[in-house]
């Protein structure tokens, strides 16, 4: 697959990756080597100079909310209560107004924010605000979850917070994640593959499976395995920024 | 600074202002047909309010018409101008010739068309407030989060929804400012062309009531209008205000309270 802008610059050129359903995938690489890029051509934001994104090896693209997408930032309707931004995936698909009320609170309490429906997002934090996000994103019940740098805003505590309760999320609900980072850290301990992505044009350059085994927890973080995958993936990161 | 200072010091501003110049006319017997005092404003407004009061419901309703009309017609035109680039970039030259044109060059020709003095007041005064409603719509309606944009057409939101639950929640803010700035506006154009007619008909405003206080040297009258005119404004401005304090206390930057 290759995305060309407007301008002509190459974002991507060859991309050529698969996905396993189940599968909790990481795109690490410098910034400006397409990782954003290839997250909106595989939600079909946008669409592929040559090549194409297939679906069980189907170029047809799956139905509105088997995707979900959460971005860098929260990216709530600050006009709107935490249940109504929860809400909106259904209504847009016109589901009843009571049905999806029931599932955005059953989204939220997923994500450990019952009680809360009612709040503004400005009046939570933003680790909280990144959680409304996620249940937004869930609330469909997508087969894949595209996240594209979502903790990178916060700070570390509340990041390392979010990262358990995503791999719990994952794990309970047979997600498939592609999650966009630039952290190293943040690649080895939450994925099962990681792909190297190398700039100008982009492309995936090292594609590394970590089969460590889940559930991973803080134990797992602080082990010999963890900090050998995070130097084994920070070095074919150097290899890739020097390509 | 305290709320009650808040309000008190501008207060304190204004009286110890009156006061010095009450005090001035009758030290300096200034004759009241060059500058009134305060006191001889407000007994004119208390005499002639047989005169003014329906001078200034004449005039708040020709301004609160043509308000209206502005937040129709400038709201239609935004909505027609985020639909199509196309309509924006034909009409909206002309939209701007008909701002930057003064009103008062343009008002003693409405006024000759249109046969009934109201609706030329109307017209007039819709011209001024229109704009400043259509241009920060428009704006609005183009400032929606690009990435809820994304959102909505990942989630395959028809154009409809779109602009409803998303473009124009965006536009509101703008929407309001605008209000706010046409409100004023519209009170402006309705005096300025109501001077430009300089007749009064069976029915005329606080203008029409200055320029015939002007012609019989009656200047106490003089300032009791022009203190109608502004504290309408005033008025005017606060309603409006409070009415976007209303509808964006609970989210939007603006309309927050600052915590320190």
């Amino acid at each position: 697959m290759a995305k060309r802008f407007a301008s002509g610059t190459a974002a991507l050129s060859g991309l050529d990756l698969a996905v396993e359903a189940g599968e909790f995938l990481s795109l690490v690489g410098p910034s400006g080597c397409g990782k954003s890029t290839a997250l909106r051509l595989i939600a079909g934001l946008t669409q592929p100079s040559e090549g194409s994104v297939r679906w069980d090896g189907k170029t047809q693209p799956p139905r509105a909310g088997d995707i979900g997408f959460v971005f860098q930032e929260a990216t709530l309707m600050p006009w709107a209560r935490v249940l109504a931004n929860v809400t909106l995936p259904l209504k847009l698909a016109h589901l009843g107004r009571g049905e999806a009320e029931d599932r955005a609170r059953e989204a939220l309490s997923l994500v450990g924010l019952a009680g809360f429906e009612h709040a503004f997002p400005r009046e939570l934090s933003g680790g909280m605000r990144m959680r409304v996000s996620i249940a937004r994103a869930l609330v469909m019940r997508p087969r894949l979850l595209l996240m594209d740098e979502p903790f990178a805003a916060l700070d570390e505590i509340t990041r390392l917070k979010l990262n358990d309760d995503l791999l719990a999320l994952w794990a309970e609900r047979n997600l498939t994640i592609i999650f966009v980072t630039h952290s190293v850290y943040e690649s080895v301990y939450l994925s099962s593959r990681v792909a190297i992505m190398a700039a100008r044009p982009g492309r995936i350059v090292e594609d590394r499976a970590l089969p460590a085994a889940y559930p991973r927890d803080a134990a797992f973080r602080h082990g010999a395995d963890y900090g050998a995958a995070c130097a084994e993936i920070s070095a074919a990161l150097g290899r890739a920024m020097a390509a | 600074m305290t709320r009650l200072a808040q309000w008190l010091l501008p207060a304190l501003v204004g009286v110890v202002a009156l006061g010095c110049w009450e005090a001035a006319i009758h030290i300096l017997e200034v004759p009241p047909y060059i500058v009134p005092a305060p006191s001889r404003i407000a007994l004119a407004l208390v005499q002639d309010w047989d005169v003014l009061g329906p001078a200034l419901v004449y005039t708040l309703k020709i301004a609160a018409l043509s308000l209206l009309a502005a937040i129709l017609g400038g709201g239609a035109l935004a909505l027609l101008f985020a639909r199509s680039p196309l309509i924006e970039r034909s009409l909206l030259p002309y939209a701007i010739i008909l701002q930057v044109t003064p009103i008062v060059a343009i008002a003693p020709l409405i006024i000759i068309w249109v046969d009934d003095t109201t609706a030329a007041l109307l017209i007039c005064a819709w011209i001024v407030a229109f704009f400043p409603i259509l241009s920060n719509t428009t704006l609005g309606l183009n400032s929606a989060d690009r990435n809820l944009g994304e959102l909505f057409r990942l989630y395959g939101a028809s154009r409809w929804q779109t602009l409803r639950y998303l473009r124009l929640p965006s536009a509101l803010p703008y929407f309001l400012a605008g209000v706010r700035i046409s409100g004023g506006l519209a009170l402006i154009g309705a005096v300025v062309a109501e001077f430009v007619a300089g007749a009064g008909g069976r029915e005329s405003g606080l203008a029409y009531r200055i320029l015939e206080s002007g012609y019989r040297l009656d200047i106490p009258r003089m300032f009791a209008a022009l203190t109608l005119i502004s504290v309408a404004g005033i008025a005017i401005y606060g309603l409006l205000a409070g009415l976007s304090h209303l509808l964006l206390r609970r989210w939007h930057e603006s309309a927050l309270a600052r915590e320190e």
